[in-house]
C-alpha cells in the first residue's frame, strides 16, 4: 500500500518535471523510495525526462552513499561505526553480525533477508555502540545482544517463508 | 493546564520513547490522572541523551522531569504524580520551582550551562508554531523588518561578534555583509544541516527541537543581505529533522512568515528543503551547492567565492543550522547581551556534543573559553567505569585529539587550533585509556579516504598511502622510517588539496604524532599495543572467573588455537592462535579478553 502511493509520487515526478535544474537527485531519491533501489530501467526513464544522459545520471548515483544498484535485503541492518561506536568497540560488533550473517559489509544473504551496511555516525553517540535495524534503533549493544536481535528476526523471516526459501548458515 | 510532556527527539525515541508516550495515552483516555486530567504533549531533546526516554509533568511554573521511564514508570508517573499528587522523587532527573530552584540527580548537566541555542530544545512542542511564538518567537523577525534597516541587522550581528558554528568560525556579520554587497536581483540564503562530522548531533537536535529558530535566522538573513529564497541542504539520515522541518514550513506559511510580502512588510521569503544523498564532502559549501544543483557534490576552486558566486552563479550566503538558531536570540535581546559571554575574540556560547567513555553522554551549550576539564568532569561527571582519562578528540575527521594534560585548555576559536585540533561543529569524543591513539588516526583516515570526493590528487591518493601506513603499524609491520613519511605526506596533503575536507584531513595523524609519540613507537619497535586495542598486537585470555566451559570458543576457533572440556575451564595456545577474534565475539559470557 504504501509502496503505490510512493511509486505514485515517482511516476508524478517525473511528469510533472518541467525541466527546472536541481530535480535529479530528488527524482533518485523517489526512484529509490519506490522501487527499493535504482533499477536499470529507472535510470533510462530518468534520462529520457531531463535530457541528461544515462552516463551522467551513473555518475551521480555512484557518488552518494545512499543509492543502490542491487536490490536489498527485506531487512536492512546499518551498523553505526562512527567515532563514539568505535572507541566503544564497535569493531568488535562489525566482525560479530559478519560472523553470524555469513555476508561482508554491503552484501545480502542468500535467503534474501538481510543486508549489512556500516553507516559514518546515526547520531546516537551516547548510546554507542548502535545499530539501526530498518528503523529501530538499538543502543549500548554488546556482541552477544547483537547476535540475539538477529536470530530473533531470523526466525520471524523464517516462520513467514517457506523452508526452501531459506538459506545455508541457519541456526 | 498542567502538562505532562513525552521527549521525542530521536535519541528519546530509540530508548523507547513512542512505547511510553503511547502508554501515557491510553492511561489520560481512561482518566487515570484524577479529576483534574492532564494534557499530553511532546517536546525534544533535552540534551541529556544518557537519561532517556524523559517524562516531563510541568504546572503551576514549575517542572519535575523523570528519566529512564519506561511504560512501567510512565504508569507509576500518572498514578502517583498526576493523581496522587505525589512527586517519584528517586527517578527526578531535573527539576525546577516557580522561582527558578533546581534539583534533581542530574541538576550538574544543566546547572553548568548556559542555553541561548538550545533555549527551546526539550522545552517546546517544536512541532507547534503557536509554543514558539508563546516563548517570543518571531518577535526578532518583526524587529527586522519593520525596526531595523537591512545595514543596521548586519551591524547588529556584527557587534555580537558571532563567529560561524559549522567549524571554521568565520564572522557571521562580515560574511553576510560581503553577500549584501554583491547586488543582483537573485541571492540565495543556504543552511548547512548536512551534519557529516561523526560524533556531532547538536544540529539534528536543533532541527528536531526547535526548527522555527532556523527558519527564523534564515528570514532576517534574507532580509539582511537582500534576498528572497532559502535552502536547507540537510542529511537524509535525519528523517525526523526534516519531517519536523516541513510541519515547520507550512505553519510558518499558513501564518505569513513566510511567503510573499511577509506580514505586510514588502519582503519575500520562502525555504525549500534539499536532501542530502549521503557524501561527507557535501558539506563543504560548494561541494554542497553543486549537490543541490543535481551534479556530483565535489568542491569547486575559490574565488570566486559564494558571495559572489555561488548557488546556480549567484551571490549565496551559507551558514549552519546553530549559526542561524542564534541569530533570534541576538536581534530580541541586543547584541552586547551576547557579546557577554565568551572570550574576547569568541563571542557567546557553543553547543558540545560529548560522548565517548563519559558518564553523562548529551549535549552541552556553554560559554565559549570553558575548560575541556569543565566539560568532561563537571558536565560530564568523570569517565566511565572510573577509568583514565587519556584526552579528547575534537573536530571529527579534520580534528585531532588533545591529551588530558592539557585539559586546562580553554575551548574557543583561539585555543583549541593551537593544540593542533579544531572546534569544528562541536563534537567532543572522551577517550580513556583503553583507546589506542594510533588506531583513532588510522579510524579517521580511512573514514577521510572514503569519503574524499576523488577531484584532486593529494586528498584522493595521498591519504590513501597515509593510511596504509597507519594499517601497517596497527598489524605491528611498521618501520622506523614511517614516522617521517606521515608527516611529509601530511605537510603536503595540507598544502596541495582543494577543499578543506583534504586540507585538514591529516590532523588527527599529527595531534596523535604530537602528543602520543611515545604510543606510535611502541607500535612500531616493540609491536606493542599499550591501550591493548589493536587486534594483532595482543593475546588473548581466558578468564577463569567467568569461563563456563561451554566450549562455545573452542568450536568457533579456526585454528583450534583453544583447549578445553566441557564445564572446565578453556585456554588459548599462542602458538596456534591466529588473532581472528572469533572467541570474543562467539563468547556470550564476556570471558574472553586482549591482553
Amino acid at each position: 500500500m504504501a509502496n503505490e502511493t510512493k511509486g505514485a509520487d515517482f511516476t508524478y515526478r517525473l511528469w510533472r518535471y518541467n525541466g527546472a535544474p536541481g530535480e535529479l537527485i530528488p527524482l533518485l531519491q523517489s526512484a529509490q523510495e519506490h522501487f527499493g533501489y535504482i533499477p536499470r530501467r529507472a535510470i533510462k526513464y530518468i534520462s529520457g525526462v531531463t535530457n541528461i544522459s544515462e552516463s551522467s545520471v551513473y555518475g551521480v548515483i555512484t557518488f552518494y552513499n545512499q543509492f543502490r544498484l542491487q536490490p536489498m535485503g527485506e531487512h536492512v541492518i546499518r551498523l553505526c561505526v562512527g567515532t563514539a561506536c568505535h572507541v566503544s568497540g564497535s569493531k568488535l560488533l562489525v566482525d560479530t553480525v559478519i560472523d553470524e550473517l555469513g555476508i561482508e559489509v554491503g552484501g545480502t544473504t542468500e535467503d534474501g533477508v538481510f543486508t549489512l551496511f556500516t553507516v559514518a555516525c546515526l547520531g546516537c553517540c551516547s548510546l554507542a555502540p548502535v545499530m539501526m535495524v530498518d528503523e529501530e534503533t538499538h543502543g549500548r549493544l554488546t556482541p552477544a545482544a547483537a547476535r540475539k536481535i538477529i536470530r530473533a528476526m531470523r526466525r520471524r523471516a523464517k516462520e513467514q517463508k517457506p523452508l526452501a526459501q531459506v538459506g545455508p548458515g541457519e541456526i | 493546564m498542567r502538562k505532562i510532556i513525552v521527549g521525542m527527539g530521536t535519541c528519546g525515541l530509540s530508548a523507547g520513547a513512542r512505547e511510553v508516550h503511547h502508554t501515557i495515552a491510553e492511561l489520560l483516555a481512561q482518566g487515570a490522572a484524577g479529576p483534574q486530567g492532564a494534557e499530553l504533549s511532546i517536546t525534544s531533546c533535552l540534551g541529556m541523551c544518557y537519561r532517556e526516554p524523559m517524562v516531563e509533568v510541568r504546572e503551576d511554573g514549575g517542572r519535575i522531569i523523570y528519566g529512564e521511564v519506561n511504560p512501567d514508570r510512565a504508569r507509576a508517573i500518572v498514578e502517583k504524580h498526576l493523581k496522587g499528587g505525589q512527586v517519584i522523587t528517586e527517578w527526578v532527573v531535573y527539576s525546577e520551582d516557580a522561582a527558578g530552584n533546581m534539583g534533581g540527580s542530574e541538576k550538574d548537566f544543566l546547572a553548568l550551562q548556559k542555553r541561548i541555542v538550545l533555549r527551546n530544545c526539550g522545552v517546546i512542542n517544536p512541532e507547534s508554531l503557536e509554543d514558539y511564538e508563546a516563548v517570543g518567537g518571531y518577535r526578532a523577525l518583526r524587529q527586522a523588518l519593520f525596526e531595523m534597516t537591512p545595514d543596521g541587522i548586519i551591524a547588529e550581528v556584527k557587534a555580537s561578534g558571532l563567529r560561524g558554528r559549522g567549524g571554521a568560525g568565520f564572522p557571521t556579520g562580515q560574511k553576510w555583509s560581503f553577500a549584501a554587497a554583491n547586488a543582483g536581483p537573485v541571492k540565495y540564503v543556504v543552511c548547512n544541516a548536512d551534519e557529516g562530522d561523526p560524533g556531532a548531533f547538536m544540529d539534528r537536535s536543533v532541527l528536531e527541537g526547535d526548527p522555527h529558530s532556523v527558519l527564523e535566522g534564515m528570514i532576517i538573513c534574507g532580509r539582511a543581505i537582500g534576498s528572497s529564497f532559502g535552502y536547507i541542504y540537510c542529511r537524509a539520515e535525519y528523517p525526523l529533522a526534516i519531517k519536523r522541518l516541513n510541519t515547520a514550513i507550512a505553519d510558518a506559511r499558513r501564518k505569513g512568515y513566510l511567503g510573499q510580502d511577509i506580514l505586510g512588510s514588502g519582503h519575500d521569503f520562502d525555504i525549500k528543503i534539499k536532501q542530502g544523498a549521503g557524501a561527507f564532502v557535501c558539506g563543504e559549501e560548494t561541494a554542497l551547492f553543486a549537490s543541490i544543483e543535481g551534479e556530483r557534490g565535489m568542491p569547486r576552486l575559490r574565488p570566486p567565492f559564494p558571495a559572489e558566486k555561488g548557488l546556480w552563479q549567484k551571490p549565496t550566503n551559507n551558514n549552519n543550522v546553530e549559526t542561524y538558531a542564534n541569530i533570534s536570540w541576538i536581534l530580541v535581546n541586543g547584541a552586547p547581551a551576547y557579546a557577554a559571554f565568551g572570550t574576547e575574540k569568541s563571542r557567546g556560547t557553543k553547543v558540545f556534543a560529548l560522548a565517548g567513555s563519559v558518564n553523562r553522554g548529551g549535549l552541552a551549550e556553554v560559554p565559549m573559553g570553558t575548560s575541556i576539564n569543565q566539560l568532561v568532569f563537571g558536565i560530564g561527571g568523570g569517565i566511565k567505569g572510573g577509568r583514565k582519562f587519556k584526552g579528547v578528540q575534537m573536530g571529527g575527521p579534520s580534528g585531532g585529539c588533545i591529551p588530558h594534560h592539557l585539559g586546562e585548555t580553554p575551548v574557543d576559536f583561539e585555543n583549541i587550533p593551537k593544540t593542533g585540533a579544531i572546534m569544528g561543529s562541536g563534537g567532543m569524543i572522551v577517550m580513556d585509556d583503553s583507546t589506542c591513539m594510533v588506531d583513532i588516526a588510522r579510524f579517521f583516515l580511512n573514514f577521510t579516504q572514503d569519503e574524499s570526493c576523488g577531484k584532486c590528487t593529494f586528498c584522493r591518493i595521498g591519504t590513501l598511502r597515509m593510511l596504509e601506513i597507519l594499517e601497517r603499524i596497527t598489524r605491528g609491520e611498521g618501520a622506523p622510517a614511517d614516522v617521517a613519511k606521515l608527516q611529509s605526506l601530511s605537510a603536503q596533503i595540507k598544502e596541495a588539496s582543494l577543499c578543506g575536507l583534504g586540507q585538514t584531513a591529516p590532523n588527527p595523524v599529527l595531534t596523535t604524532l604530537r602528543y602520543f609519540m611515545d604510543e606510535c613507537l611502541e607500535h612500531i619497535n616493540h609491536k606493542k599495543c599499550p591501550a591493548k586495542s589493536c587486534a594483532l598486537l595482543v593475546v588473548y585470555r581466558i578468564d577463569p572467573a567467568k569461563c563456563t566451559g561451554c566450549t562455545l570458543c573452542a568450536r568457533n576457533c579456526a585454528s583450534n588455537a583453544i583447549r578445553g572440556k566441557v564445564k572446565e575451564l578453556h585456554v588459548v595456545d599462542d602458538a596456534l592462535c591466529i588473532k581472528c577474534g572469533k572467541c570474543i565475539t562467539s563468547c556470550t559470557f564476556g570471558a574472553v579478553y586482549k591482553d
